[in-house]
């Protein structure tokens, strides 16, 4: 496969914009641009920056620049029978690794297998300096430094410009079914934590107006044999199934009102919040369509040990994130103005003070 | 201004009065027969006294000492059950040794949620015995899980035999209370999956003490596999050995423990505790497959196909439980059956990846005769973690020294092949030369001033984990890396 890398001149954007002081707004495929604070700056674009520099099925990992398209990565994997376990959304088909790992979004296999930034081994990037580091590496395990490349998973770019990532990635399940169960969300919240409990191969759930699906994952043997002890009837669109709700195709989203994402401990009950719900990961995502204001959810979030973000936005509004408590500010403010000391990352996306 | 040993010094006798009235009477040791059980932690090559030694109880204590040392510019390191391999927890002769050791409380088990969540001087192991009843258990298992305790795993990223499908510590925790160095406590984390802002959880785990010290852990607990199987297969060639971890793995099955060991390893673990290790092979692999028991007995079978074909020399199955535990207990009794072969050993800890093992392996033996120390080599196969263990005895005039010069020929080894001087020992103070091979100094710059974000005087733990560039400077004056001189920028003395 062609690779281009485009390091330097980032770099050269960078160290100008960090000489003038004006903000970048990096951008790759532009697919998760409704996620975060709108800001706007001039964009610096890595979609050029792109290709597998390095795929080592029997190592499982593999590193790419990070305009490389997610979809090039996920069919380069399929064709070794490999995949990235944490399911990522793309939202478009010009999806790129750098922001899938920017944002740390992780799809409906997250609960049972980890996240995006579980996977991370390690980063190039540039921080506001326009200075090149790599930090981690290639290797499952590496205790040498501290861990930057899982604090700039998810830090929406405000750290730095991710460059390079390699990532940590598993084989496909030999099969997978979908079972359909009829019941209420109070018995399928009992149910999912019951199971949790066993070592049985679910790799995704999700509670919707249609009831619960719960995926199983491993080989043929296991899974006729885990099908027996959760019942529940096969259903004969799986793949599909579950793609729709990781990419929000799903009837559900297809809603004007504000989507907020809610981060919960997995037991919490029913929300009293006025809106539409859809459940994943054994009840710790809580999708909810609703016109309650902001405070009220954060709120709701916080007590439950929680968070939420506004995920999709209908209106203005400057809170997308669950505000911080001061201290924790104070730390995010001083980490920031250590890797960007003139706020030209991506400034105000995350919070609008840094 | 950082901390300098030099600026002021520290009237003791008035510190431990001071400390006396936050914590009892008995809770502060100052006298030098109180001090020396602390003057190392396992890598006992290193040892030093610290000025004294104070096990607080409660977290508001140690709020307050950390306030009053940040106050008078006192450093301050950090300490769990001490059984850390890199001089970690090593005492600063003019600071404060901070035992954790009576935060050793379960505070809550939530077996619906399958989280447990406890004081940092809770044992690894206590943690899997508590919630066993559960059918739950805490899976990252170090090999000294029955001594170490949850905050020194955190501090260290700890990680064990089964890692390469469990993670690490860092996998494996889901909620943090820390204090940084002015007194404050924070909460990270959350007891959802995911929590707003950075991922300061991450950038915790594995900090080594530098960033804030840590008085809860809320791990992740998981449901105990149905079955677990574990096959001894032994080779007459460790490369032969090695091919065999590529193949089960393209094999698309990832063992729960996927454990090799060299001739040598193999020899002192038999002598040691008679797993019935065929000690006439050049490596053995032990390969342990859990899950269900369908999917056990279906990789059973592949993983002793993909073994014959690979060409060794002898599969086994264990027979049963006892065989299982047998075949394990070799293997978690290397590193003391290794140090019966001589007076001392040296544990090494670096990741390679696991293709370029036989140049490593081979490189190894050829520095093994340029240094006349013998090696062992036990060895994570799954995910290219190292343990070579050289034998010594520091009796011997200048044999730790070459011990030592050997020990990091290996580290830039490890460098050199794409991997990292530490799986999971972390740097402490005996790999901090290497760092300065591992990173450049811009890197190690970014470093110092993430230090600073959390701790601007740099009291937390100085002097460990990332060199200063002086130091570098110092040491690369030895160290020629790529035919560069590093730190050119950096003035020579």
């Amino acid at each position: 496969m062609n690779t281009s890398d485009i390091s330097k001149e980032l770099q050269d954007k960078v160290i100008t914009a960090s000489n003038k002081k004006t903000p970048l707004s990096i951008q790759g495929g532009a697919t998760k641009s409704f996620y975060g604070r709108q800001t706007s700056a001039e964009i610096l674009d890595t979609r050029d920056h792109q290709g597998i520099i390095n795929y080592e099925p029997t190592e499982l990992v593999i590193t790419a620049h990070a305009g490389t398209k997610l979809s090039v990565i996920e069919q380069t994997l399929a064709d070794n029978n490999q995949m990235l376990s944490f399911e990522p959304p793309a939202f478009g088909d010009a999806a790129t690794i750098g922001g899938t790992i920017a944002c740390n979004l992780s799809g409906p296999r997250r609960a049972y297998c980890g996240a995006a930034r579980d996977y991370v081994l390690g980063t190039r990037l540039l921080n506001g300096k326009g200075e090149i580091l790599s930090f981690g590496g290639e290797v499952m395990k590496n205790v040498a430094g501290y861990d930057v490349s899982r604090l700039v998973t998810g830090a929406l770019g405000t750290l730095g410009v991710i460059l390079d990532v390699s990532l940590k990635i598993l084989p496909r399940p030999e099969a997978e079914i979908t079972l359909a169960h009829q019941c209420t969300i109070t018995e399928a919240f009992k149910k999912l934590n019951h199971w949790a409990r066993s070592p049985l191969p679910i790799s995704a759930s999700c509670f919707t107006d249609a009831g619960m699906h719960i995926r199983l994952s491993g080989t043929e043997g296991t899974i006729k044999a885990t099908k027996k002890i959760i019942g529940g009837d096969e259903i004969n669109n799986s793949d599909h199934f579950w793609h729709s709700i990781k990419e929000q195709q799903h009837s559900f989203f297809n809603n004007d009102r504000n989507l907020w994402r809610l981060s919960v401990a997995s037991n919490s009950k029913e929300l009293s919040l006025n809106g539409k719900y859809l459940y994943e990961w054994a009840g710790a995502l809580r999708w909810l369509l609703s016109d309650e204001p902001a405070d009220k959810i954060y709120k709701m979030a916080s007590s439950l040990g929680g968070h939420a973000i506004l995920f999709r936005n209908q209106t203005a509004n400057d809170n997308t994130f669950q505000p911080l408590p001061e201290a924790l500010m104070k730390l995010h403010k001083n980490l920031k103005q250590s890797f960007d000391p003139y706020g030209i990352l991506n400034p105000g996306r995350m919070y609008k003070d840094f | 201004m950082p901390h300098d040993p030099c600026t002021r010094p520290i009237d003791k006798s008035k510190l431990v009065s001071t400390l006396q009235s936050i914590v009892s009477k008995d809770a502060v040791l100052f006298e030098a027969e109180d001090l020396y059980p602390y003057e190392c932690d396992g890598l006992s090559a290193y040892r030093k006294l610290p000025m004294l030694v104070v096990l607080p109880e409660t977290i508001e204590q140690v709020q307050q000492i950390l306030k009053h040392c940040h106050q008078e510019n006192i450093p301050v390191v950090a300490r769990g059950a001490g059984t850390g391999l890199s001089g970690g927890a090593l005492p600063l002769e003019d600071g404060i040794l901070l035992s954790l050791a009576k935060f050793n409380k379960i505070l809550d088990i939530n077996a619906e949620q399958r989280i447990a969540r406890v004081q940092p001087g809770v044992r690894n192991l206590a943690i899997s015995q508590a919630v066993d009843s559960h059918g739950l258990y805490y899976a990252p298992d170090p090999s000294s899980q029955i001594a170490c305790t949850i905050g020194g795993n955190v501090a260290e990223n700890s990680g064990g035999v089964h890692c390469l499908k469990y993670g690490l510590t860092v996998h494996n925790i889901q909620q943090l209370k820390i204090i940084t160095i002015d007194g404050e406590l924070l909460t990270i984390g959350a007891s959802g999956l995911d929590s707003a802002g950075y991922d300061l959880l991450a950038l915790m785990t594995g900090s080594e003490g530098m960033l804030a010290v840590i008085v809860e852990v809320s791990v992740k607990l998981l449901a105990k596999p149905e079955r677990a199987q574990v096959i001894l297969a032994a080779f007459d060639d460790v490369v032969k050995a090695g091919t065999a971890v590529g193949n089960i793995i393209s094999a698309g099955i990832i063992p729960a423990g996927l454990e090799m060991m060299d001739k040598l390893a193999i020899k002192a673990a038999e002598d040691f505790v008679h797993a019935g290790y065929p000690t006439n092979a050049e490596a053995i692999l032990l390969c342990e497959l859990d899950g269900t028991n369908e999917e056990v007995s279906e990789h059973v079978l592949m993983v002793r196909k993909i073994l014959n074909a690979s060409g060794a020399t002898e599969v086994r199955t264990a027979k049963d439980e006892d065989e299982r535990i047998l075949f394990w207990k070799g293997r978690k009794a290397a590193f003391p059956a290794v140090g019966r072969l001589a007076p001392d050993y040296y544990c090494m800890d670096g990741t390679i990846p696991r293709k370029r093992l036989p140049e490593v392996l081979k490189t190894m033996a050829e520095l093994s005769r340029e240094y006349n120390l013998p090696v062992a080599n036990v060895f994570h196969a799954g995910d290219g973690n190292l343990h070579p263990l050289i034998l010594y005895n520091a009796n011997n005039e200048g044999e730790l020294e070459r011990t030592e010069e050997f020990g990091s020929k290996i580290l830039e080894l490890c460098i050199k092949v794409g991997g990292t001087i530490t799986g999971e020992h972390g740097v402490g103070i005996e790999k901090i030369n290497q760092m300065c091979v591992q990173f450049n100094a811009l890197e190690l710059t970014q470093f110092h001033a993430i230090k600073t974000a959390f701790d601007p005087l740099g009291l937390l733990n100085p002097g460990k984990a990332v060199p200063t560039l002086h130091r570098c400077a110092e040491f690369g004056a030895m160290h020629i890396h790529n035919g560069e001189l590093p730190f050119p920028d950096l003035e020579r003395f």
